[in-house]
């Protein structure tokens, strides 16, 4: 099971193979964005755009310019014409690739790696559908259905990690970010992460994608676990005797990353990959758009 | 070895059970594989300790039943026995007796394997050995070497009786000193301790008693308007059931179960009864009762005609002479015959049609010229014309100058009145009855007096006729035979007018021995006595009926004592015809009680005793290997793969409890799929069809012949057949066919009726069977000579078949695709049969062949052997020769034009037929 070097040619055919599953993954994405009705999600404030918003009476410091005169003329006051806020966002998509969300406890269960990535596109594709700038943690947020291929081609590499870590680069200062892993791993390079994103002023989501079996410990007897990529071990004479105590630091770990996310005012969800795709990517987009 | 009961074969295996510790040891050290998962979230579980390490060892349950198994299987191993057999070698002259009665037949293969292990252990420790059959006439026994006696002891076979009195064995043991051994039937004989006790001042005894129950069955009665049956048993421990089974020829003759009633035996009841009701015409057919499954002579029980119920019209004067009802002229035959007879009423052209076995005319002077010719026609044909005299015979000049056909002799005018008060003499007794008479050996009760009577003429052949007479010679009862029938006439009234003979036991005798009533209890000895009965079956100890054959006839004295203490050498049981009736002599009688055979103390009874030698091998290896099973789950269990084993399993679970379920059922689900598909064969196109007969290689050779015939059928016609198929009649839907080849063995089962009924209907609605005998008819069907013919008769006896006729010259085979005029297969005898043309059926002016029947002959029967000529085996070449060289081939060539013309037949109706019409529709068209 070692990844460490493949040969071009090995890379090639595992490419040409994930490429095949490219139009899939990217059918069923838009499948799965068809099914948020984007209706009227006005951005409720105030801004720069081209639609009406509001009259309001002008204040001390408004320009002369911005008073709607035709407005002003009916009455005594000054009226200001506001349009509504409809400047692009830049919102940049994390989709943790390392092994361990290669993981499925069940086999007619996706691995968690898929759903993420699934949730992962999905999202950009309703982003992109109303106008924002979407990429991948990596590549510059660019707007227009042209930046679905690229970023499903992206989602395409793997990474030989046991545990991911969150990237930073490429974020927009004051845009969005989605961090979309198990969060299983150490959680330093995630607080990092959290700071440098808040350091540039970029809110966003955080879901954590877990298996069922990770949720619910459904292990007895004399067991070694080791980890996806076989870094870490740890041998049990009588697994189903830890099943309480490895509830609760997960239950602990949850609460950690809620913490965080609440310290930095991001939002926090777990998705379990026994549950819809829709329920999922439905509370992702909610939690964008209350962010904005 | 022995420790308390039990003994080892192997006790150094034994040893085995030291290295228990040392396992123990190992097990110990070992414990179970840790099973490698990969999950993820072992991050969250670095450091956490478990709280028991007790796992890190085998538990100690583990270990115990580890141990045990072991322990078991070494045990198992060793051969450990229960309560081993002792065996002392005897010495001296070793004596074998056996009952070899019918009470024997139930185990005879073990009892004779049991005497065959006997003798041979005796010819091991050189003894020499003499084997007894109680059943035998006494005769001293010779000691002979054992191989002497190895051979004829598997020639033994059980009689069909019982021993009789074993005291006069006492006197014919040999002299000297020797141990006996006797295989008891478990049944109490006369003179069996006199027999014990001599045995045991020469030696040692021991006895073999079956501990198998001995059922027996008593001979059906008639009551209460049932069949009342009766079984008893030996020894009668706790309850039991027994199916008693009535047999009898179906109406065409075969060998049938025609009832069965099951009787329950109370716990610690020896004897069960139940009834069986059953319609007059079935009852009479039944020919034995016996008990299923059970393999003796005692379980059967053959009826004779006790059982069967005569169907009996009495006729009287009429209506018009009102009286008492004790003056009636057919009361006291009313009364006598009610309790044993079916009796019908009504005129006599109403009871003619029902057929009676006796019409009984008490009185009756003038019939109608209709009513004698039915009379006659119905005597003919076996009926018995029973007649008594009276006033208004007495007065009618009925065969007075003549003798009339329906009167055994001519009568005098008048007839004699003696012993009355206006009259000289006294009232006449009987004279014994002389041999040639049916009444011959019944007894003559001196008060049995007649005072008026008829009186015959004196012609030339009145002696001959008379069958009983008074003591003055004149004749009482006369007899004529007409046809297969006969009248007999009593010169008396049927009621006590002129006579007390009605009123005394004598007449009811006489009645049973005309035929005319049935016996409602065994025959006593009078009733048998003077006469010859001859044996027709016999039974012999396993109940298996057997003919007679050419066996001289019995006395009757000699078959009555047989009857009172069961049958014996002379007597086998069977069933004995007499000159008028049938008896029954059944190895257990009505009344029949059997009892255990008891021992004297000292003597050791084999066979029964409730402590046996018992192996313990198998039940401890088995333990071992559930100690082990368990210790699979146990392990299983311990590593946590048991949990998702059972998830996993559970689906592998549906299906080999589906599987299992299927193979519970296996002939339902295969039977559906393959009538289901070979319904879908069968319609797929034509297909030819032969009747598997069970004779393979008969099967084989009508598969193939259909199949060179569809070859031929397909190169050389429009019709295009699939593959033949071979039909059995009970199972498979014969609709689908056309048209069935039916090769006749001579030892093909007959079809059920259902499979009758199918042929019928198979028949009614177009279908064609040809018949084969492949016998090339050497005799010609009218003889039925060979076995096939004669398995043909019988076959079709029970097929709606037509009237058949030699095919005629013009018959449409002959033209409806090649034109023949002989139908050969492998033979060529010309004798072809099909229906017969209506007999109105004419040729007309101008035109070839006559105006025949519509429709296609339901039949064709011939012996040529046409699928052995037809038949090709893969290679579409010729399996079997036909005749000799080009000619031969040529009468193949035949043999196929026939095959073609059949099919077409069968396919075209008479379409070639139609061609009469053809001059009648070119003159339509002319105009």
């Amino acid at each position: 099971m070692s990844l460490s070097a493949p040969s071009s040619a090995d890379l090639r055919t595992r490419a040409e193979v994930l490429g095949q599953a490219l139009p899939p993954l990217l059918a069923e994405a838009e499948h799965l964005a068809q099914t948020v009705m984007l209706g009227e999600h006005g951005r409720r404030r105030a801004g720069q755009g081209d639609e009406f918003w509001q009259y309001r009476p002008a204040h001390a410091g408004d320009s002369a310019r911005s008073i709607d005169w035709r407005r002003s003329a009916r009455s005594d006051a000054h009226f200001i014409r506001e349009r509504e806020w409809q400047a692009a966002q830049s919102v940049t998509i994390w989709v943790d690739a390392s092994r361990s969300m290669g993981f499925s406890g069940a086999k007619e269960r996706a691995s968690k790696a898929d759903r993420a990535r699934l949730i992962g596109l999905a999202l950009g594709v309703l982003l992109l559908r109303s106008g924002e700038r979407v990429g991948l943690a990596g590549q510059p947020p660019r707007p227009g259905r042209s930046q679905v291929v690229a970023m499903a081609a992206a989602l395409a590499t793997g990474s030989a990690a046991d545990y991911g870590s969150p990237e930073v680069a490429g974020m927009v200062a004051h845009g969005r970010a989605v961090f979309l892993s198990d969060f299983l791993g150490p959680l330093e390079d995630l607080e990092t992460a959290l700071a440098a994103a808040s350091d540039r002023g970029v809110r966003g989501v955080m879901m954590q994608i877990l298996d069922p079996a990770e949720e619910e410990f459904p292990f007895d007897g004399r067991t070694i676990f080791d980890s996806m990529g076989g870094s870490l071990t740890h041998e049990t004479q009588s697994a189903g005797e830890l099943r309480a105590r490895y509830l609760a630091r997960l239950a602990e770990r949850k609460d950690r990353l809620q913490a965080l996310a609440r310290a930095v005012g991001w939002h926090f969800s777990a998705h379990h990959t026994g549950d819809t795709a829709q329920a999922g990517l439905l509370w992702a987009y909610r939690a964008l758009e209350g962010g904005r | 070895m022995m420790i308390g009961p039990l003994a080892f074969t192997a006790p150094w295996l034994l040893v085995g059970l030291i290295a228990l510790p040392v396992l123990w040891l190992l097990l110990r050290a070992v414990p179970p594989a840790p099973i490698r998962r990969r999950f993820p979230g072992v991050a969250l579980l670095l450091g956490l300790e478990d709280s028991a390490r007790q796992a890190d060892k085998t538990p100690w349950w583990l270990l115990v039943l580890r141990a045990l198994a072991v322990a078991a299987a070494i045990l198992g191993f060793a051969g450990p026995v229960l309560n081993p057999e002792q065996r002392q070698p005897g010495t001296g002259p070793l004596l074998v007796l056996l009952d070899g009665g019918w009470a024997d037949a139930r185990d005879w293969s073990r009892r004779v394997a049991r005497a065959g292990e006997l003798i041979a252990e005796a010819g091991r420790q050189g003894r020499t050995v003499a084997v007894l059959r109680l059943t035998d006439a006494p005769d001293t026994p010779q000691f002979q070497s054992a191989e002497a006696w190895a051979g004829r002891m598997a020639a033994m076979v059980p009689q069909a009786w019982l021993p009789g009195d074993l005291a006069p064995w006492v006197a014919k043991l040999p002299e000297g000193d020797f141990d006996s051994y006797w295989l008891t039937d478990g049944l109490a004989h006369p003179g069996q301790a006199a027999l014990t006790s001599a045995l045991t001042a020469k030696g040692a005894l021991t006895v073999f008693q079956s501990p198998r129950p001995l059922f027996l069955l008593h001979p059906a009665g008639f009551a209460d308007g049932a069949v009342q049956i009766a079984a008893s048993r030996l020894p009668a421990p706790d309850a039991a059931q027994a199916e008693v089974v009535a047999r009898g020829p179906d109406p065409s003759g075969i060998d049938r179960e025609l009832a069965r009633q099951t009787l329950s035996f109370a716990p610690g009841a020896d004897r069960a009864e139940g009834k069986l009701s059953l319609p007059p015409e079935l009852r009479n057919r039944i020919t034995r009762f016996e008990i299923l499954g059970q393999r003796t002579a005692g379980a059967v029980s053959l009826t004779d005609d006790s059982l069967k119920r005569r169907k009996i019209a009495i006729l009287g004067t009429g209506a018009d002479r009102e009286g008492l009802q004790l003056l009636s002229a057919t009361h006291y035959l009313r009364q006598a015959l009610q309790p044993v007879a079916d009796l019908l009423d009504g005129s006599l052209s109403d009871v003619l049609p029902a057929n009676p076995d006796v019409i009984i005319l008490a009185d009756v002077a003038r019939l109608t010229q209709n009513e004698t010719d039915g009379l006659l026609d119905w005597l003919d044909k076996g009926g018995l014309l029973l007649r008594f005299a009276g006033p208004r015979l007495a007065a009618s000049d009925l065969s007075r100058s003549a003798e009339d056909p329906l009167m055994p002799v001519r009568l005098r005018e008048g007839g004699r009145s003696v012993g009355g008060s206006m009259s000289w003499g006294e009232p006449k007794t009987l004279a014994p009855f002389p041999e040639s008479s049916p009444f011959h050996g019944l007894p003559v009760p001196a008060d049995v007096t007649v005072t008026e009577q008829v009186l015959a003429q004196p012609d030339p052949d009145l002696s001959q006729r008379t069958i009983a007479a008074l003591a003055d010679g004149t004749p009482l009862v006369t007899r004529k035979e007409i046809g297969e029938g006969q009248v007999v006439l009593f010169h008396v009234t049927a009621n006590a007018e002129w006579s007390n003979l009605p009123l005394s036991g004598l007449f009811m005798q006489m009645l049973e021995r005309l035929a005319v009533s049935a016996r409602t209890v065994e025959p006593g000895a009078e009733a048998l006595a003077g006469q010859i009965w001859v044996p027709e079956k016999v039974l012999d100890a396993y109940g298996q009926e057997a003919k007679a054959g050419e066996v001289a006839g019995v006395e009757g004295e000699g078959l009555a004592r047989a009857m009172a203490e069961g049958p014996g050498p002379g007597f086998p049981p069977g069933l004995y015809a007499g000159p008028e009736n049938r008896v029954a002599l059944n190895v257990v009688g009505a009344q029949t009680v059997v009892t255990a055979a008891s021992w004297p103390a000292g003597v050791k009874v084999e066979g029964m005793d409730a402590v046996r030698e018992q192996a313990l091998k198998g039940g401890l290896l088995a333990g071992a290997l559930l100690l082990l099973a368990a210790d699979i789950l146990a392990a299983l269990w311990l590593a946590g793969r048991l949990g998702g084993m059972l998830r996993r399993g559970r689906a592998a679970g549906l299906v080999l409890a589906a599987v299992a379920l299927t193979a519970l059922h296996p002939g339902d689900a295969r039977a559906q799929d393959s009538a289901d598909a070979k319904a879908i064969e069968a319609t797929r196109g034509v297909v030819l069809a032969h009747v598997l007969t069970g004779n393979a290689e008969v099967d084989r050779v009508a598969q193939a012949g259909l199949l060179g015939l569809s070859y031929r059928l397909y190169d050389r016609t429009s019709v295009e057949p699939e593959l033949p198929a071979g039909v059995d009649l009970e199972k498979d839907e014969l609709a689908f066919y056309p048209f069935l080849y039916w090769p006749i063995t001579a030892d093909q089962p007959l079809p059920s009726p259902a499979a009758y009924d199918k042929l019928n209907r198979f028949l009614r609605t177009g279908g064609m069977i040809l018949f084969d005998t492949r016998d090339g008819d050497v005799a010609g069907l009218g003889g039925g000579t060979s076995p096939e013919g004669q398995a043909l008769q019988l076959l079709a006896s029970g097929l709606d078949i037509p009237p058949l006729e030699q095919i005629p010259e013009d018959h449409v085979l002959t033209r409806s695709f090649y034109l023949l005029q002989e139908f050969p297969g492998r033979y060529t005898s010309p004798a072809l049969w099909v229906e017969a043309a209506p007999p109105d059926a004419e040729q007309e002016e101008g035109m070839p062949f006559r105006n025949l029947n519509d429709g296609v002959t339901p039949v064709i029967i011939g012996g040529n052997d046409w699928a052995a000529a037809w038949a090709v085996d893969d290679n579409d070449a010729p399996m079997f020769p036909v005749g000799r060289g080009f000619a031969g081939e040529q009468q193949r060539e035949i043999a196929y034009r026939f095959g073609i013309n059949v099919v077409m037949h069968v396919l075209t109706g008479n379409y070639k037929s139609d061609q009469v019409h053809v001059p009648a529709l070119l003159e339509r068209l002319g105009q």
